[in-house]
């Protein structure tokens, strides 16, 4: 028989592992050039949600959790990369620097602010439960959030925003694991089911502004406004 | 079972409507399926009224007074704009473009699904899905026209919600943390009302401000309204009726749900928030109202200024101002969808959403006059529309608690929104005609849409039937005390 405390604590640096690798995944996203590699980071991203879901249903016993990580690993790195490579690869292969407001280092300044200002916001809440996978997967999955959130705002075109999109969810999700691993099955699924339909209809809706009007630089179509 | 059946008529609806039958196949699938809908609400409507709830499957789908009024306005909405839709979309696409006829109608139904759905469930999570696909489902029928500016409305819509959505299922899934906290219960609205005394104050604060922001988002909350005006002028006219009339304030209802709990963490001063929100929201819409140059714009951010009149009457609190925020939902509700109505008629004449561009339109299309002036009075809170009824009914509330300040300024920005919608529509209606452009006729089903709305824009001015009086009773009930 093995020790379940010596199994709790190998879980929790398990996941204390694939939690610091989802936060440097969430700082890449704001400091990444590339079209590609930001694909490329929120697949890594995904994989690392879908990892510390494992770890958690291991310790909770929760075929819930094992679920949404079967779902995270089919739906967001296998099935979002392979239908937005199909319906906008000419966006995706393209080789050039993403627009953006603001320059990287500066993005990244400002990245760190909300991570500490996560934790900030986090921390009024790790009193509230003495588990630690609360105390590790809630500031840094809202961190996850807030940094994808800034990402979507500075980036100015439309696949790198799909990807904040995508990547906010994750970080929805990263803490949503920990703190409510007991939510009922259908609303897993249909969650996920969710974030596929975002990603076909963003996809869809970028293929329409790439073929009517030529680019897919959301930030420069700024017609409609007040005078 | 009703429950199931509306939910399911307009999925098994989007489905016929794409079979290849003719150009006037899917309009004439969705009349009747809204019809049906709409039949079937009353129903659920009638039932509620009497206090019970009507449960389909307990704990995931039912609907109590509150939920019943929001699904009989969205099947009221959604039936009338089917049959604005029918002449309006008939002259927008292209003689030869019958599958682009179909889509419409299978979005269509689609999207009112989604809507429906959000009061029909009374499961959290699902509410959030619900609120999520209302965005999803509605996103083409933005970029119907395929314009480049419909691209940009569409782009801006889906962008903007879908963050706020990210941040909504945060804030709700702290929620279901904060219940599992307190013991057991169903992760429904009424579980958490019955389990909010025990839920942690501190992740009821973070929760509510993460939901407040993700749907406040979806509602057009300033300042995050800035997609709002745009989606909202861009969609098609029947679409924007639903957008601007219905899409807003189911969202709007699953935000309002959350103020019985709030109320049991004084702490967190929710009604406080509300307030705040809402009276920033009307100030910031009525100011922008002045200047806009779009006559479909103008309604937009009149939705605007509405929804922060609600979220400032629920906040003051008390029966009658309850009462006032439940009667301002459905009044606002019917109002705008008829007021879109109004619009789409005529741009249909005008061929232009530019103020400037309409002048004299009582000499070329009269029926598009009328409906514009009534739409205008009735949505700017003259008497004897609904409107004015209950921001009347608000203001004195506001006064009688003692609430001078939110209710003086509430007062004093709807005085500047009714200048800021009824000057404009004044100069569209009346004046010189520019041009010579020949008197229209226009097709019996705009009509007969116009006719529909304006019933109730009327009725509820001066009377209010048994049956809705119970309903707005109920909701501003369980809007808490």
């Amino acid at each position: 028989m093995v020790d379940p405390l010596l199994t709790l604590s190998v879980l929790t640096k398990l996941n204390a592992l694939a939690g610091g690798f989802f936060l440097l995944t969430g700082f890449g996203l704001v400091a990444m050039r590339q079209v590609l590699a930001s694909l490329n980071l929120f697949v890594l991203q995904s994989i690392l949600l879908a990892a510390s879901a494992f770890f958690l249903g291991y310790q909770h016993d929760s075929i819930h959790l094992y679920a949404v990580a079967g779902l995270t690993l089919g739906i967001k790195t296998l099935l979002i990369p392979r239908l937005l490579r199909r319906m906008i690869s000419q966006e995706i292969y393209a080789r050039r620097e993403i627009l953006q407001v603001l320059n990287i280092p500066t993005s990244l300044l400002i990245a760190v602010g909300l991570a500490i200002f996560a934790y900030f916001i986090a921390s009024p809440l790790l009193t509230m439960g003495d588990e630690p996978f609360i105390k590790l997967n809630l500031p840094i999955g809202l961190a996850g959030l807030l940094l994808a959130a800034y990402g979507v705002m500075v980036r100015r075109e439309a696949v790198p925003q799909v990807i904040g999109i995508l990547a906010m969810e994750n970080g929805a999700f990263f803490a949503g694991i920990a703190v409510a691993p007991g939510l009922p099955m259908i609303a897993e699924l249909a969650a996920a089911f969710d974030v596929l339909i975002i990603a076909i209809v963003m996809g869809l809706l970028t293929r329409r502004i790439h073929e009517r009007v030529g680019t897919t630089a959301v930030g420069r179509m700024t017609s409609l406004k007040e005078e | 079972m009703e429950l199931i059946y509306i939910l399911g008529i307009p999925a098994v609806a989007a489905g016929l409507s794409l079979i290849p039958m003719g150009r006037k196949w899917a309009p004439a699938i969705t009349i009747l399926g809204t019809l049906a809908g709409l039949f079937l609400s009353w129903r659920i409507a009638t039932q509620t009224a009497r206090g019970m709830e009507v449960v389909a499957v307990p704990n995931w789908i039912s609907c109590d007074g509150f939920g019943a009024l929001i699904l009989l306005l969205v099947a009221f909405v959604g039936f009338t704009a089917a049959v604005f839709s029918w002449s309006y979309i008939d002259k927008i696409v292209a003689a030869d473009n019958v599958a682009k006829i179909r889509r419409y109608y299978a979005r269509y139904n689609l999207f009112l699904l989604s809507m429906l759905a959000v009061p029909a469930f009374s499961q959290v999570a699902l509410v959030w899905i619900a609120i999520e696909l209302t965005t999803l489902l509605s996103v083409f029928l933005v970029s119907f026209e395929n314009t480049f500016e419909a691209l940009e409305a569409a782009w801006k819509y889906v962008v903007l919600t879908c963050m706020g959505a990210a941040f909504a299922l945060l804030g709700i899934l702290l929620l279901y943390w904060g219940m599992g906290n307190s013991g057991p219960g169903s992760f429904t609205w009424s579980g958490l009302v019955a389990a909010a005394g025990r839920i942690p104050p501190p992740i009821l604060q973070v929760a509510f401000l993460f939901i407040l922001v993700g749907f406040g988002t979806k509602v057009g909350l300033v300042p995050l309204h800035t997609w709002l005006p745009d989606a909202h002028s861009q969609a098609p006219s029947p679409v924007c009726a639903l957008l601007s009339g219905v899409e807003t304030t189911t969202v709007l209802y699953a935000l309002l749900r959350l103020l019985p709990i709030l109320k049991k963490a004084p702490s967190i001063h929710g009604e406080d928030w509300f307030v705040v929100f809402g009276l920033v929201s009307v100030g910031v819409a009525s100011f922008l109202l002045i200047q806009v140059k779009d006559y479909k714009r103008l309604f937009a951010f009149s939705t605007v200024e509405h929804m922060g009149i609600i979220l400032v009457a629920a906040g003051l609190g008390g029966t009658a101002a309850n009462y006032g925020a439940a009667c301002q939902i459905v009044s606002h509700a019917l109002t705008k969808s008829f007021c879109f109505f109004a619009a789409g008629s005529t741009l249909l004449v005008v061929g232009s959403r530019d103020i400037a561009a309409v002048r004299g339109l009582i000499r070329t299309s009269p029926l598009a006059a009328v409906a514009l002036l009534v739409g205008g009075l009735a949505i700017a809170g003259a008497p004897p529309f609904a409107v004015f009824l209950s921001e009347f009914s608000i203001l004195k509330a506001g006064l009688t608690n003692g609430q001078y300040l939110p209710a003086v300024l509430l007062a004093l920005f709807i005085i500047i929104a009714f200048c800021g919608i009824l000057f404009p529509i004044n100069r569209m209606v009346f004046g010189n005609p520019i041009g010579n452009s020949a008197p229209q006729k226009p097709a019996t089903t705009t009509i007969l849409a116009l006719v529909f709305a304006a019933v109730p824009v009327f009725l509820l001015g001066s009377y209010v039937p048994e049956t809705i009086h119970e309903l707005l009773r109920l909701a501003a009930f369980s809007l808490g005390r």
